[in-house]
């Protein structure tokens, strides 16, 4: 009874995953393979730590997630569609889904921080009205109202993590990815930081945070963890691994 | 792309070797431009001038005979139907045309100045040559000269210079193109964080695209700016020029109005043809990316 039933789980577990990487792998140019074999699915709305050491995979399972690379090999579908084959074309519309904070900010040094937060927004030409709204409620939400018209150089690495983590989210994506979000902040503005992530969370956004800090994760139990070593994942029965039907499978 | 958008790429003072460059480039291609339209034009004008003109010129030491002939010359050429017009040329006109040369002397009865009668042939082809078979009949010493045959050269002149002219504006835009995508791969490799972080926010390559364009249109706007100031400005002067020359010649070489729109509107264009340049290559550069 329970096999019959399988199927169903099958698809309605496909349904709600909104990232599924299968048996991917990665490599630079015709170096080794930095990925490999990496197999999961992430589900809506939940919150995700990618950890590992210096080294083991995490920017490039990241780059792989926010299209920034396509794999070597493998299978990635994202909000259902297949990435890997997918038109060069095409892929903007899906990135504008995604949210992503850099370990180094990447805010464009002349600009503004109201104009580095509102990029997101005018590349998916909503009205300046609306933008200018939007980035006024974002600022203020990340504490960072007072600074609207400095220019990154000028703000503090906490600072610019803050508007870094407004522009990911201005556009409300579907997925959040931060890599490294708390490396070079001290411990009060990290607590910080992650409080963001699970307040948008907790509105429906799919968060992965990528970090080397074991710290981090006690302060989110509710999160799955995803361990990567040595460029594979290495907790085959994690919680945010494929489900077991799928390992079966 | 909004203007505000279009700040992403602006930093200090990049463009401004382009814009001289695209400034001489199309300083050089208008000076081409005017000199090529005035040369096909005053090759017109001298075709036009010149189609179906000759002069009949009796050549007599006699003056009397001279006369006598040139007057029956004259009657059977106003007759011959592959004539439409036939005027002698009168002794005031041959004294001022010989004047330079022989001085008062010029007038002289003395001096055995041939007869001159300046023809207008009909529309066809043989007319030439049925007026040489008449006069012949007439008298040898009557020789007919076709205007066309002796400023030929100077027609294949004008029109190789138009040829010329032609080509180097041809030239002018390859080199500028050139100038243009040099530009962009530098300025390409210069923004490429920036680009990646507009491909991350999701823009498209056209969107990118864009803002590249604005900024080489922006350039090509100031070199096209002085260029085209300085290119009028010569323009102009060699205008003047000419006109004081009071040259039949160079009285045809005018731009017409045809010319100068071309000549104005070319500035425009040459901007209009950077962007898409620009456009193209910064589309076909990502593209490449994988």
């Amino acid at each position: 009874m329970l096999e019959a039933a399988m199927p169903r789980v099958q698809r309605l577990w496909a349904m709600a995953a909104i990232v599924q990487f299968e048996n991917v792998g990665l490599r630079y140019g015709h170096g080794e393979e930095v990925l490999r074999d990496i197999t999961f699915a992430l589900a809506a709305g939940a919150f995700y730590f990618l950890t590992g050491a210096s080294g083991a995979g995490k920017t490039s399972l990241l780059r792989l997630l926010y299209l920034a690379q396509r794999p070597s090999r493998g299978v990635i579908r994202l909000f259902g569609s297949d990435v890997v084959t997918m038109p060069r074309a095409r892929m903007p519309l899906l990135r504008r889904r995604i949210g992503v904070v850099y370990q180094d900010f990447r805010l464009i040094p002349h600009l503004s921080i109201t104009d580095n937060v509102a990029l997101p927004l005018r590349i998916a030409a909503v009205p300046e009205e609306e933008v200018r709204e939007a980035v006024g409620e974002m600022l203020a939400w990340v504490g960072l109202g007072h600074r609207a018209a400095a220019r990154p150089s000028t703000l503090s690495g906490g600072e610019q993590q803050r508007a870094a983590i407004a522009r990911a989210v201005i556009a409300r994506p579907d997925i959040l990815l931060a890599d490294e979000p708390t490396g070079n902040v001290d411990d009060a503005m990290a607590d910080r930081l992650i409080q963001l992530f699970v307040s948008l969370n907790a509105l429906g956004t799919t968060v992965v945070v990528a970090t080397h800090d074991a710290q981090l994760l006690a302060q989110v139990p509710a999160a799955q963890t995803m361990r990567i070593a040595g460029g594979r994942l290495a907790d085959p029965a994690g919680a945010s691994r494929v489900p077991a039907w799928r390992e079966r499978a | 792309m909004t203007a505000a958008t279009a700040r992403v790429l602006d930093t200090a003072n990049e463009g401004r070797m382009m814009a001289g460059v695209l400034a001489i480039m199309l300083f050089l291609t208008m000076l081409a431009t005017a000199g090529g339209i005035g040369a096909a034009r005053g090759a017109e004008a001298l075709r036009e001038a010149l189609a179906g003109r000759a002069t009949v010129q009796i050549v007599m030491a006699d003056a009397a005979s001279r006369k006598a002939i040139a007057a029956r010359v004259l009657a059977t050429l106003r007759i011959a139907p592959a004539v439409r017009r036939a005027s002698p040329v009168p002794p005031a006109e041959l004294a001022r045309l010989l004047g330079p040369w022989l001085g008062d002397t010029a007038t002289s009865a003395d001096l055995p100045v041939p007869a001159l009668i300046d023809i207008e042939l009909a529309p066809r082809p043989d007319a030439l040559a049925q007026v040489r078979a008449a006069l012949s009949a007439i008298t040898p010493a009557a020789r007919v000269d076709a205007h066309a045959d002796a400023l030929a050269g100077t027609g294949t002149l004008l029109t190789t210079l138009t040829v010329l002219a032609g080509t180097t504006v041809v030239l002018m835009i390859a080199a500028s193109a050139a100038v243009v995508l040099l530009a962009i791969r530098s300025t390409l490799g210069a923004h490429h964080t920036t680009i990646e972080i507009m491909h991350g926010l999701g823009a498209t390559d056209a969107q990118v695209a864009q803002l590249f364009q604005r900024r080489i249109a922006r350039d090509a706007g100031f070199g096209a700016a002085a260029g085209s100031v300085a290119a009028w400005g010569v323009i102009l002067l060699l205008g003047q020029l000419a006109g004081v020359t009071r040259s039949q010649l160079l009285d045809g070489m005018t731009l017409g109005q045809s010319g100068w729109i071309a000549i104005i509107a070319l500035p425009f264009a040459f901007v209009g043809f950077a962007a898409t340049v620009a456009y193209v290559a910064v589309v076909r550069a990502l593209g490449r990316v994988a």
